[in-house]
């Protein structure tokens, strides 16, 4: 069990600075996030591009700016779960909040801060039937232990980087690795489409290429795939994992399920400390709503700065805030 | 004007119309329209929330450019006709051209 001062649900760059405005007033935080990293947005879809209406910096890359929030939250020592997802929050007897993740983590937190961005960021899906059903039984969207495939016989599917990276690093382990692809080149980074096509040459990689997954067959657990080509021929592959590397897209998720009002995907905030209709539980970043609301970082910077002075009500609910600048009394680190 | 058909994701047709010099892509367009496209990226080709599949007039579209060509190649549900509408820009050869929205 894990006890913290604030949860906050999303490590994007909202997420992130709130630790920092939370620090300043002497609260720690723990952050969970869905992905194996930081950053949100930033670092899953863009960390190479430049953004330029962050103040004070004409122009930052996305990963950079990244980074420079990481250490400017240093000092209050965050703690982090990463590649979990919060799947349950309920309440406690003291008036606090328990919150439960995928990987059954549970951490206790007086104020729950949703910096959830445009939701959890889940793997595409392949159109198949029965695929849920596979689920955990054989189709895996995710390569968190790579021993677990040790001596077996894999598919991967896809034909991005984390397709071919994960293709060749896995034919050291398994007994078989197969990749489809639905096109007859890729389009990833050329030492790593080098080296995929070599080791079909030397006959470690099965490379079936033009082809698409046509169906998942076993009993409970998943068998064999059906795999299609172009030409309509199909072949049967057999297998004990099949994992889809399509990228990750964001889906509201879970956060629907805990009792907040909620309009178009977004959770409704009021404005005067993006509170939510919940007492303790703030929403800032992408994931609300007011009028004139724009999904922008340096929106939600302020809005983590409005929610800290709130949020430090249910903390120290007998200490009277007093504000200052940080120029004032400098960072005082925990 | 320039006129083309959209179908939506519950299979409704409808007819859209353009002004002939308006400077927007598709995906800006179909946002205008109100129909549901999420366009979480802005029109950067890195999010695929406004894939398209072009059931006519396909032909008639410039080819894809290298990164909508690296995004569609990633894409589990893509085919031969799918195409990211932030891409496509609004011009005359869009006349007669039918774009389904891809589901979410
Ligand atoms: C291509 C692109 C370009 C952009 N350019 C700009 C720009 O120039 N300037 C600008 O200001 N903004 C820009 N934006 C928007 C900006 O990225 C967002 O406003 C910003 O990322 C919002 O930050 P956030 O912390 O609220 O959410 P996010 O960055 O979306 O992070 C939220 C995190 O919460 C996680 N999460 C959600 N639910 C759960 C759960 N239940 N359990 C665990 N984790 C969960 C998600 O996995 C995600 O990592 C751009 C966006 C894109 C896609
Ligand atoms: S709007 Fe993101 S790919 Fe088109």
């Amino acid at each position: 069990m894990i006890t913290t001062d604030i949860c906050i649900i999303g490590a994007g760059p909202v997420g992130l600075f709130s630790v920092f405005e939370a620090g300043l007033l002497k609260m720690r935080c723990h952050l969970v996030d869905v992905l194996p990293q930081i950053g949100g947005q930033l670092s899953e879809i863009y960390p190479k591009k430049p953004i330029y209406d962050i103040p004070g910096f004409p122009e930052i890359k996305a990963e950079e700016l990244i980074e420079n929030l990481y250490q400017q939250i240093l000092p209050f020592k965050p703690t982090f779960s990463l590649g979990e997802r919060v799947d349950k929050l309920s309440r406690t007897e003291d008036g606090g909040f328990l919150l439960t993740t995928s990987d059954q983590t549970e951490i206790k937190a007086k104020v729950i801060v949703i910096a959830g961005g445009l939701g959890c960021f889940e793997p595409r899906k392949p159109e198949l039937q029965r695929l849920e059903h596979f689920e955990g039984k054989g189709v895996v969207y995710m390569v968190k232990d790579p021993e677990k495939f040790r001596g077996k016989k894999l598919i991967i599917a896809g034909g991005g980087d984390s397709a071919l990276d994960w293709s060749i690093y896995l034919t050291e382990i398994a007994e078989q690795v197969t990749l489809v692809h639905r096109n007859e080149s890729f389009r990833g980074a050329p030492d790593s489409t080098e080296k995929v096509f070599d080791l079909a040459k030397a006959g470690r990689l099965n490379l079936l290429l033009n082809s698409n997954l046509h169906a998942l067959n076993g009993n409970g657990v998943l068998k064999s795939v059906d795999i299609m080509n172009k030409q309509g021929e199909l072949k049967k592959v057999e297998a004990d994992y099949m994992i889809p590397l399509f990228g990750l897209s964001p889906k509201l998720g879970p956060i629907s399920e805990w009792g907040l009002n909620i309009d178009k995907n977004a959770i409704e905030v009021n404005t005067f400390d993006y509170s939510t209709n919940v007492p303790g539980i703030f929403a800032i970043g992408d994931i609300n709503t007011y009028p004139g609301k724009l999904k922008l970082i340096l929106c939600g910077f302020h809005e983590a700065a409005l929610m800290a002075q709130s949020a430090f009500k249910f903390v120290y609910p007998n200490q009277k805030l007093s504000f200052k600048y940080t120029t004032v009394n400098g960072v005082n680190a925990f | 004007m320039i006129i083309f058909d959209v179908v939506d994701r519950a299979g409704n047709l409808q007819k859209v119309e353009v002004p002939e010099e308006i400077n927007l892509n598709l995906m800006e367009v179909l946002k205008a329209s109100e129909y549901p496209i999420l366009a979480t990226c802005g029109g950067m080709a890195l999010c695929a929330t406004c894939q398209v599949e072009v059931a006519q007039g396909l032909e008639n579209l410039p080819s894809p450019t290298d990164v909508e060509l690296d995004m569609l190649d990633q894409l589990p549900k893509a085919t031969p006709q799918s195409r990211l509408a932030c891409q496509i820009k609004i011009n005359e050869n869009l006349n007669g051209a039918v774009f389904h929205l891809a589901a979410e």
